[in-house]
C-alpha cells in the first residue's frame, strides 16, 4: 500500500513545534472547559447532540423541505446542489446576472470542498476571504491546514512576509499590527463586493433561519454589508427547531478553541424586510448534497454526517499533531477527514487513509456529537479490504489465521521465530520496524514451554 | 477462584516473564490457575487491519478453547477490549461471543473488581512513570485501578507523564505500515518519559511496553520497562 511521504513534515522543526504548540492550546482550553466542575451535564448534553443529529438524519427529507418552506416565507430563495458544479454553477450565474465583480466570503469548509474559489476566480471574479487565517492563505496559495484554525501552521513573521509580498506592507511583528493591515485591506474590499457569502453552521427548519458562529466579525460583515447573501451548506447542518440550538452553542465553541461561546453567533433568517434599516436585499440558500445522501444510505457509517466540524478530533489526534493538515488527500484533514474522505471520494484513489491511524480513539472520546471515528475506522479498512485482491499481506494473514488454529505448530514456529529473530534479514514489515526502534531480546522459552515445566 | 490465563500471544512467545509474573500474583492470591494450551491469539493483528474474515476464524477458535472458562485473566487491556468489544461484532450470531464480554479480565482490573485486593506485598525500589495503552484507558476504562496497585508497592515512587493519556504510537500494523509517524510518536513518549526523570516505565500493555522499549534502547535511553505484573510479582 503507498502510503504519502511526510518525511519532510516529520523533519521540520518549526512546523512540528506550531502545530504541537496551536493544536495542544486548544486542546487545554477544550479540557478545562468541559472539566467535570464546570460543565457537569457535558456528557448528557454530548448524547442528546448526538441523539438530535441522529433524528434529524433520520427524517432529512421532511426537515428541509421545512426549511425550505419557512426559508421561502422569509423571502429568501433555497437553491438545491447535488453536486459541487451544481452549487458553484448557481453562484457564478448569479454573479454574472447581477453584475458582480468582488464577492466577499466567510471561512466554509463547505465551499472549500466544493472548489467554489477556484471556480469564481476563472471566471473573472474576484473572491476574497475575509477570515483572518484563511485570507493570509488566500494571499500565500495555500488551503486551510486546520478545520478551524486554517493557518496554525504559519508564524507571525511568515504572515509578516505574506503581507509584504501581497499586501506591500511594512514588515510587522505583532499579530495585532497584523491584524490591522489586513482589517485595513479587507474593509475596501467589504464596501466595494456585490455578493457576500458564509457558510453555515446550523440550519434551523422550524424557522428557516442558517445561524454562523465565528470569531472576527467578518462572516457577520459578508451577509450585511453586500446587497446578496448567499449562504452554502451541506444538508446535513439541518437541526429540527431553534430551540435546538442551545445544545449544539454549548459544545461547538468548547470543543473546537475552549471558549464558552464564539464570539459572534449570528442568526440569518433573510433578506432585509420592509422598514428595516440595514440587511442584504437578496437572500439565497445553496444545500450541497455532493455525496451526503449516498452516505446517509449506509446505516452504520451514517453519523459520520453528525459532525459540527469543531476541530477537537485534529487537536487530539497524535497523528494529525505529527503530519499536520497537508499530508491528507482532501479538504478534511485529521480523524473526520480520515472516515469522511473515503466515503465521499471512494475507496480506490488513497486506500491508506483509513489506515493512518494508531487507533487510540482520542478522537472518539472528545468528539462532542460522539461519532464513532475509530469503529468507522476499523469498518473502512474492511470495506477497502474486500474490495483488494490477492496481495502478500492477504496471504500472510491467511496463513497466520491458519496458525492461529494450529497452536503446536504455533508454539513450535513461534519459538524458533523468536529466537532467531535478530538475526532475521531485514525486509518488509521488519525493516520498517527496525528502522525506527530496536527488537526486544530473544527469551529463552515461551510461556508454553515454562507452563509445561513447572 | 478459578482462573483460566489467556497470556496472548505476544507475551506467550516474545515476553514470557510477564505471563509467569502474572501466574504468580494470582496464585499469590489463592487463585487457581489452568493455561489451556490450544490458545493462541485473540484475532486483532487480522481485525484492525481489515481481515475480518480472518479474524473472525481465530476468535472462533478462541472462544473454542475458552468454552466453559469463568474468568479469563489477560496481560493486555488491547487483547482484552478485542475479545470484550469486538467478537461480538465479528460473530453477532455466536451466543459464546456476546458472553464473553463478562468473562474476560485485562489482569489489573481482575485484581481490582474481582478479587479487590490491592495490595499484594510487592517491593521494588525505583522511580516510575505509568504508560496508560489507549485501549486500556478508553475501550476498557481502566485508569485509576493500576495506581491504586502500585500505590502499594514498598519502595516504589510513581511520577505521571506530561502530557497524559498519549499514545506510543504502536497501534499494530500501523506500526510497521506508517513507520516514520509511528516512530516519531513513540520518540515524542520516550522524551516525555525521560522528562519525568524515572528509572522504569510501567504498563498493563505488552506491546505498547515492546514499542517503548525498542524505542529507549535505540536512543541509548537507560530506562526500563516493565509490565504491571512484573511490578507486583517483585519482592
Amino acid at each position: 500500500m503507498k502510503t504519502p511521504d511526510v518525511t519532510a513534515a516529520l523533519a521540520d522543526k518549526k512546523l512540528q513545534l506550531a502545530i504541537h504548540t496551536a493544536t495542544g492550546r486548544m486542546a487545554e482550553r477544550r479540557r478545562e472547559i468541559v472539566a467535570q466542575g464546570v460543565m457537569p451535564d457535558y456528557q448528557d448534553i454530548r448524547q442528546h447532540a448526538h441523539n438530535l443529529k441522529k433524528h434529524t438524519l433520520e427524517n432529512l427529507d421532511y426537515y428541509l423541505e421545512q426549511l425550505e418552506r419557512n426559508v421561502e416565507a422569509r423571502g429568501g430563495k433555497v437553491i438545491w446542489a447535488k453536486d459541487a458544479a451544481e452549487a458553484c454553477a448557481f453562484v457564478q450565474k448569479l454573479a454574472r446576472d447581477k453584475g458582480v465583480k468582488v464577492i466577499v466570503k466567510s471561512k466554509s469548509m463547505t465551499t472549500e470542498e466544493i472548489g467554489l474559489n477556484e471556480h469564481l476566480e476563472n471566471d473573472g471574479v474576484e473572491t476574497v476571504e475575509t477570515d483572518l487565517g484563511e485570507y493570509i492563505l488566500q494571499l500565500a496559495g495555500e488551503k486551510p491546514f486546520h478545520i478551524i484554525a486554517p493557518a496554525l501552521h504559519k508564524t507571525k513573521e511568515d504572515v509578516s512576509d505574506i503581507f509584504e509580498r501581497h499586501l506591500h506592507s511594512q514588515p510587522e511583528s505583532t499579530p495585532e499590527g497584523l491584524t490591522m493591515i489586513a482589517r485595513k485591506a479587507l474593509r475596501e474590499k467589504f464596501l466595494e463586493a456585490g455578493l457576500g457569502i458564509t457558510g453555515a453552521n446550523f440550519l434551523i427548519a422550524d424557522s428557516g433561519a442558517v445561524v454562523v458562529v465565528e470569531n472576527e466579525g467578518n462572516a457577520r460583515l459578508s451577509c450585511s454589508a453586500p446587497k446578496i447573501h448567499v449562504a452554502i451548506g451541506g444538508i446535513e447542518k439541518l437541526i429540527p427547531r431553534a430551540q435546538d440550538l442551545g445544545v449544539f452553542l454549548r459544545l461547538l465553541a468548547r470543543s473546537a478553541t475552549g471558549q464558552a461561546l464564539s464570539v459572534y453567533t449570528s442568526f440569518l433568517a433573510g433578506a432585509k424586510r420592509p422598514g428595516e434599516p440595514d440587511g442584504p436585499e437578496e437572500f439565497y440558500l445553496v444545500l450541497v448534497d455532493n455525496g451526503r445522501t449516498k452516505l446517509l444510505a449506509d446505516e452504520s457509517k451514517r453519523q459520520s454526517l453528525y459532525c459540527i466540524r469543531c476541530g477537537a478530533c485534529l487537536n487530539h489526534c497524535p497523528v494529525y499533531r505529527k503530519i499536520g493538515g497537508y499530508n491528507y488527500p482532501w479538504v478534511y484533514s485529521g480523524p473526520i477527514g480520515k472516515i469522511l474522505t473515503p466515503q465521499f471520494k471512494g475507496l480506490h484513489d488513497d486506500p491508506w487513509v483509513p489506515f493512518a491511524s494508531s487507533l487510540c480513539g482520542a478522537c472518539g472520546e472528545v468528539c462532542p456529537v460522539k461519532i464513532e471515528i475509530p469503529r468507522i475506522l476499523l469498518e473502512l479498512r474492511a470495506d477497502v479490504k474486500k474490495d483488494e485482491g490477492a496481495s502478500v499481506e492477504r496471504f500472510g494473514f491467511q496463513v497466520w489465521a491458519w496458525l492461529m488454529r494450529h497452536p503446536k505448530l504455533f508454539g513450535r514456529l513461534g519459538s524458533m521465530g523468536t529466537s532467531t529473530m535478530n538475526m532475521l534479514p531485514a525486509v518488509g514489515p521488519l525493516k520498517n520496524w527496525l528502522s525506527q526502534r530496536d527488537l526486544p531480546e530473544s527469551p529463552k522459552q515461551s510461556f508454553r514451554d515454562w507452563w509445561k515445566k513447572r | 477462584m478459578r482462573v483460566s490465563l489467556f497470556v496472548t500471544c505476544i507475551v506467550d512467545q516474545l515476553f514470557p516473564n510477564v505471563g509467569i509474573a502474572m501466574a504468580k500474583v494470582l496464585e499469590r492470591a489463592g487463585c487457581e490457575l489452568e493455561f489451556r494450551e490450544g490458545q493462541t491469539c485473540c484475532g486483532q493483528p487480522a481485525f484492525n487491519t481489515g481481515y475480518r474474515d480472518e479474524a473472525r476464524t481465530v476468535a472462533e477458535h478462541f472462544l473454542d478453547v475458552f468454552e466453559g472458562a469463568e474468568h479469563i485473566v489477560v496481560p493486555s487491556g488491547s487483547c482484552a477490549s478485542m475479545i470484550a468489544h469486538h467478537f461480538a461484532e465479528l460473530l453477532p450470531a455466536d451466543k459464546r461471543a456476546h458472553a464473553v464480554e463478562t468473562q474476560v479480565w485485562e489482569f489489573s482490573q481482575f485484581l481490582t473488581d474481582v478479587l479487590k485486593i490491592d495490595d499484594f506485598g510487592a517491593a521494588l525500589d525505583a522511580t516510575a512513570t505509568y504508560h496508560d495503552g489507549c485501549h486500556s484507558l478508553r475501550e476498557m476504562k481502566i485508569k485509576a485501578g493500576p495506581r491504586k496497585l502500585l500505590e502499594k508497592v514498598r519502595g516504589l515512587k510513581l511520577i505521571e507523564l506530561d502530557p497524559p493519556e498519549e499514545c506510543c504510537g504502536f497501534g499494530g500494523t500501523f506500526s510497521v505500515k506508517f513507520p516514520e509517524i509511528s516512530g516519531s510518536m513513540v520518540r515524542s513518549k520516550v522524551d516525555a518519559i525521560e522528562r519525568t526523570g524515572a528509572s522504569t516505565v510501567i504498563s498493563t500493555d505488552p506491546s505498547c511496553l515492546m514499542q517503548i522499549q525498542g524505542a529507549l534502547t535505540r536512543a541509548g535511553s537507560k530506562v526500563r520497562t516493565m509490565h504491571l505484573a512484573e511490578v507486583l510479582a517483585s519482592r
